[in-house]
């Protein structure tokens, strides 16, 4: 497995094609919860260890179950793949409840902390994009899983990013009419002008 | 029957679904970089809407409380699979266009929002108005923005029409500011979706609050 590969990926998710400001996933929790910094980062450790779950789970459904390939001829022997939508939306809507049952039986302490932003996590759009775009892309096993991790951390990192910027607007005072969400949308657009900055950087630094 | 029309007409301004709800926000901001492009999700999001507001409000008594996201998303992936395949066939450069986006109906809030909110709780006539009204609401939405975003940063308004309106010719597009002058291009990247998005959302709060507030605002700056 080629290492440099895979950090290219992982960087390359973080920064340039972060999920949220360059490929516009996951705007709904951005807004909602990015108010306060620790709901903040619980709903990204949230949202990243569900996107590696559900990556390790639609990957082998999707090589295997759906579009199997014959070793031999290198044919497809059967094509679901028109099946895709529903079945990774329900298994990933199976596996969140299945996670937040888990997590109060055996887990309690991150259950409290991680628990209340799971059945959130259904419905947010970073987790299909992620599970459909690694099919897409025609990853690896591996690489899908590096790549979901990277997109959680990108998660991560701009929801952060984002909470410290959302502190100082609240404090601003806009006109009438731009007050709440609309400034916070014009402040999302400088968050995301200043992360066009790193376009290249990954390419000039593993040379992929 | 009154009522109706207004069922029909709330999701355009009053009640629409990106601007005033926020809701969908992630198709909004993501197809937006093309006036066609947003015309085509907006269609293929009104029809998923409609019949899964038809559908969810047929059987809205069978199915059991505890069991209603699911069997709604199962409803709702059900007729995006159909879009996706009937764009697939028909229309492949706009498949091309939206790319992972179509796919992502399914989690788009606007339809979810929707069977949760209105049809799990009215009779199927008013759901379906309910889904063309919304289904209006965010097309328009998403044309103008896709429209402002396309004339500034490209010079170019409707390009790509073509390909969803066959009857059109080939690499139709109507050039509003010539060619020789620079696009401002950011307004196409990531920076200018929120921008062009927060301002519009500005503007409808601002059409929709009420007159008189304003003037009484106004009034208290003069004294």
């Amino acid at each position: 497995m080629d290492m440099m590969k895979l950090a290219s990926i992982f960087f390359t998710m973080i920064l340039v094609d972060n999920y949220v400001l360059a490929k516009f996933l996951g705007i709904c929790p951005f807004l909602g919860v990015s108010k306060k910094l620790d709901s903040a980062v619980g709903m990204s450790l949230a949202v990243t260890f569900v996107m590696v779950l559900a990556t390790a789970t639609t990957w082998p459904i999707q090589t295997f179950l759906l579009t199997p390939v014959d070793a031999v001829t290198g044919e497809l022997k059967w094509d679901l793949g028109y099946l895709q939508t529903i079945v990774f939306i329900l298994i990933i809507a199976v596996l969140v409840q299945l996670l937040e049952n888990i997590l109060k039986k055996f887990i309690p302490a991150l259950y409290k902390s991680l628990g209340v932003y799971l059945p959130l996590i259904t419905t947010n759009c970073t987790i299909l994009g992620v599970t459909i775009l690694n099919i897409d892309n025609g990853y690896t096993f591996i690489e899908s899983i590096v790549c979901a991790a990277g997109a959680g951390i990108g998660f991560l990192v701009a929801m952060v990013l984002f909470s410290g910027v959302r502190r100082r607007v609240e404090m601003a005072m806009p006109p009438k009419c731009f007050e709440g969400l609309p400034i916070t949308l014009v402040a999302a657009a400088m968050v995301s002008m200043s992360f066009m900055g790193f376009g290249g950087i990954v390419e000039s630094i593993f040379g992929v | 029957m009154s009522k109706n029309l207004q069922i029909l007409t709330n999701g355009i301004l009053k009640e629409n679904p990106v601007l005033r709800l926020v809701l969908g926000t992630c198709p909004t901001l993501a197809v937006t970089t093309m006036a066609s492009n947003g015309i085509g999700m907006g269609l293929a999001a009104t029809f998923v809407l409609l019949c899964s507001n038809v559908v969810i409000s047929a059987l809205r008594n069978i199915i059991p409380n505890q069991v209603r996201i699911p069997a709604y998303i199962t409803v709702i992936a059900g007729f995006v699979s159909v879009v996706q395949m009937l764009v697939k066939a028909f229309v492949p450069s706009l498949d091309s266009a939206l790319g992972v986006y179509l796919p992502l109906i399914v989690v788009n809030c606007v339809i979810l929002g929707r069977a949760e909110m209105f049809a799990s709780k009215n009779g199927v006539l008013a759901s379906a108005l309910d889904g063309i009204g919304m289904g209006i609401g965010f097309t328009l939405t998403l044309t103008v923005m896709g429209s402002i975003r396309e004339i500034l940063g490209s010079g170019t308004w409707m390009s790509g029409l073509d390909g969803l309106f066959p009857f059109l010719p080939e690499g139709f597009k109507i050039q509003v500011i010539p060619a020789s002058i620079d696009p401002f291009s950011i307004m196409t990247g990531a920076p200018g979706g929120f921008f062009v998005y927060g301002t519009l959302m500005a503007v409808a709060i601002y059409l929709t609050t009420p007159k008189a507030k304003k003037s009484s605002a106004e009034e208290g700056g003069n004294a």
